[in-house]
């Protein structure tokens, strides 16, 4: 072998230690690394729990703070036996902790002890929406008197820039009754509803807010993200809900700060 | 742009966004953001506040809002917990670039990391996980702390680590680590007492001949924190650094043996799970306050210099 070859080999063969500590960490049923022990030839296994146990309890904490509704409506038990599985299946790729759990309420979707809860993965996607939209950009909304310079007949050309803390999520559930009511702390009403629901997920200050939105509003708000024009995205969501009503939308969502800055397509 | 909107821009892209508090001699406490209103109508604004770096690296929103709001009052130190300088791969750079533009931002009093590592190829672990100490080790780590100080333009302290384990392959001792790195990389170091107590207690060591060979003159900043208890395989007790108490009577008690010989150093009250009401993690940063004042006058650290 070249020397350098060999140095670099060495090197690397040196370096192993992460390699060789990282595989039992989410998987209890390997042994422990050889590359450790306890001091004066002391075994390492309860040692080398620790270890498992931080990484293992707190990343279920670190969904657990993201998803709190989720976790009430499931139960502390059921919510952390759930998390346990997806934390040894899908660890985090980022060291920020508020970009983990996207993948999360796919898993609650396919996961075989909440088939009875159609409407919990739902729940998750708009906990996971409301986080983003948290750590969002900070900007300032569209005011109402920004939009009444253009002049009516540029309307229907105009192109929006939406929020950075805007979503939106589309349920066939009774997502959005069935999260507010368990985001808070206060009793948990009966949900009469079984209709679907749009949500909007926005922070225009220091709140972040999750609204329901009127028939058609997610196909409207959805097309304007998406940088289609008012003319075009109000066709778009009556095409799909006949009882659209353009004048509430359009009030609903500039009062909600869905956008930034408006342009009369010319 | 005219002449003088010129100028007053560029004053502006050199000027320092917050006042220049001092950090020197306080005790402070980990801000929470649960004990935010109780902060801001507090009068007392002796004191600083430490966060995690990540917890700010978001694009904006009530986090940075709060950052804002605390720095204009008070210093604040900055410490990353996940850059992985311990780790056996290269640093991420785009977590050190986002970590460059929170110094940039808020001008921290502090700034600090760990001797650990939590990120092995792809997959972020959330633990500060513990390396062997040897010669390769030696040469990754000094050049990682290298990398982050010249992106930050700016020295970190390097925090000693709480470990459970041992390397069989290691061939220098953690305090003999530390000194080379300090030596070669020009860094500060950040003291976790807590830390020296748990790892001496897991390994059968001495926490006291641990300090005794600390290169104490290069300390700036002081971890103290809450410890649990558990049992290792042998039944013998088991320390886990688990910030989530007060902090242990022999910890007080070997915070007080390194004050009253270096002299006071900024000191930090950790307090990360089963969060108290404010008042209670203000009293200990207050008792940490009193040792800090008591040796205060008796700069015995100069002494120690001039008698050399």
């Amino acid at each position: 072998m070249h020397p350098v070859e060999h140095q670099l080999y060495s090197l690397k063969d040196r370096l192993g230690y992460a390699a060789d500590f990282t595989p039992a960490l989410l998987d209890p049923d390997r042994a422990p690394p050889a590359v450790i022990s306890g001091p004066n030839g002391k075994t390492a296994g309860k040692r080398y729990n620790v270890y498992r146990n931080n990484v293992t309890v707190g990343l279920i904490n670190a969904l657990a703070a993201t998803f709190p509704a989720t976790k009430r409506i499931t139960g502390e038990d059921f919510f952390r036996a759930m998390a346990r599985f997806h934390v040894r299946a899908t660890p985090p790729t980022s060291p920020l902790l508020f970009e983990y759990g996207y993948d999360f309420p796919d898993f609650i979707e396919r996961y075989e002890y909440a088939q009875d809860m159609p409407w919990l993965a739902d729940v998750a996607r708009i906990e996971r929406a409301w986080l983003d939209s948290y750590h969002a950009a900070d900007e300032k909304p569209l005011t109402p008197q920004a939009l009444a310079t253009i002049l009516p007949e540029q309307l229907v050309d105009a192109t929006l820039t939406p929020h950075p803390s805007a979503r939106i999520l589309r349920s066939r559930f009774p997502a959005v009754s069935i999260f507010a009511a368990n985001r808070s702390e206060g009793p948990v009403g009966r949900i009469q509803s079984s209709e679907p629901e749009d949500a909007l997920i926005i922070r225009p200050g220091s709140e972040v807010i999750v609204r329901h939105l009127p028939p058609g509003g997610a196909v409207f708000i959805s097309h304007l993200m998406a940088g289609e024009t008012l003319g075009i995205s109000a066709a778009a969501a009556l095409n799909d809900y006949p009882d659209f009503d353009l004048s509430v939308n359009i009030t609903g969502m500039i009062e909600a700060g869905v956008f930034t800055t408006a342009s009369h397509g010319d | 742009m005219n002449e003088l909107a010129t100028h007053l821009a560029a004053r502006a892209s050199t000027a320092s966004r917050f006042p220049a508090h001092s950090i020197a001699s306080l005790a402070g406490t980990s801000l929470k953001h649960e004990h935010l209103p109780s902060i801001l109508v507090d009068d007392n604004k002796r004191g600083f506040f430490e966060v995690h770096a990540e917890n700010y690296m978001g694009a904006g929103g009530p986090p940075h809002q709060a950052l804002t709001r605390i720095r204009r009052d008070y210093p604040v130190s900055l410490h990353g917990v996940c850059m992985s300088i311990g780790g056996a791969q290269p640093l991420d750079k785009t977590h050190l670039g986002r970590f460059k533009a929170l110094v940039d931002r808020y001008e921290p009093a502090l700034v600090s990391e760990h001797l650990a590592w939590s990120t092995h190829n792809s997959t972020y672990f959330n633990d500060l996980l513990p390396l062997p100490y040897t010669p390769a080790t030696l040469a990754r780590v000094a050049n990682h702390i290298d990398q982050v100080q010249e992106e930050i333009r700016r020295p970190i302290l390097l925090e000693n680590p709480s470990t459970y384990v041992v390397f069989p392959q290691s061939t220098m001792s953690e305090t003999d680590f530390i000194r080379k790195l300090v030596k070669r990389t020009g860094c500060g170091l950040l003291l976790d007492v807590n830390n020296v107590f748990v790892s001496a207690t897991n390994h059968g060591s001495s926490a006291l001949s641990y300090l005794a060979n600390f290169p104490l003159e290069h300390v700036g900043e002081i971890h103290l924190a809450g410890h649990a208890e558990q049992s290792d395989d042998e039944g013998d007790l088991l320390l886990i650094d688990s910030h989530d108490g007060p902090v242990a009577d022999a910890v007080w008690k070997l915070f007080e043996i390194v004050i009253v010989q270096s002299g006071p150093i900024p000191t930090l009250v950790e307090w990360d799970s089963a969060i108290p009401e404010w008042p209670i993690l203000k009293a200990e940063a207050a008792a940490a306050q009193a040792i800090l004042d008591h040796y205060s006058h008796t700069s015995v650290r100069g002494i120690a210099n001039a008698s050399r």
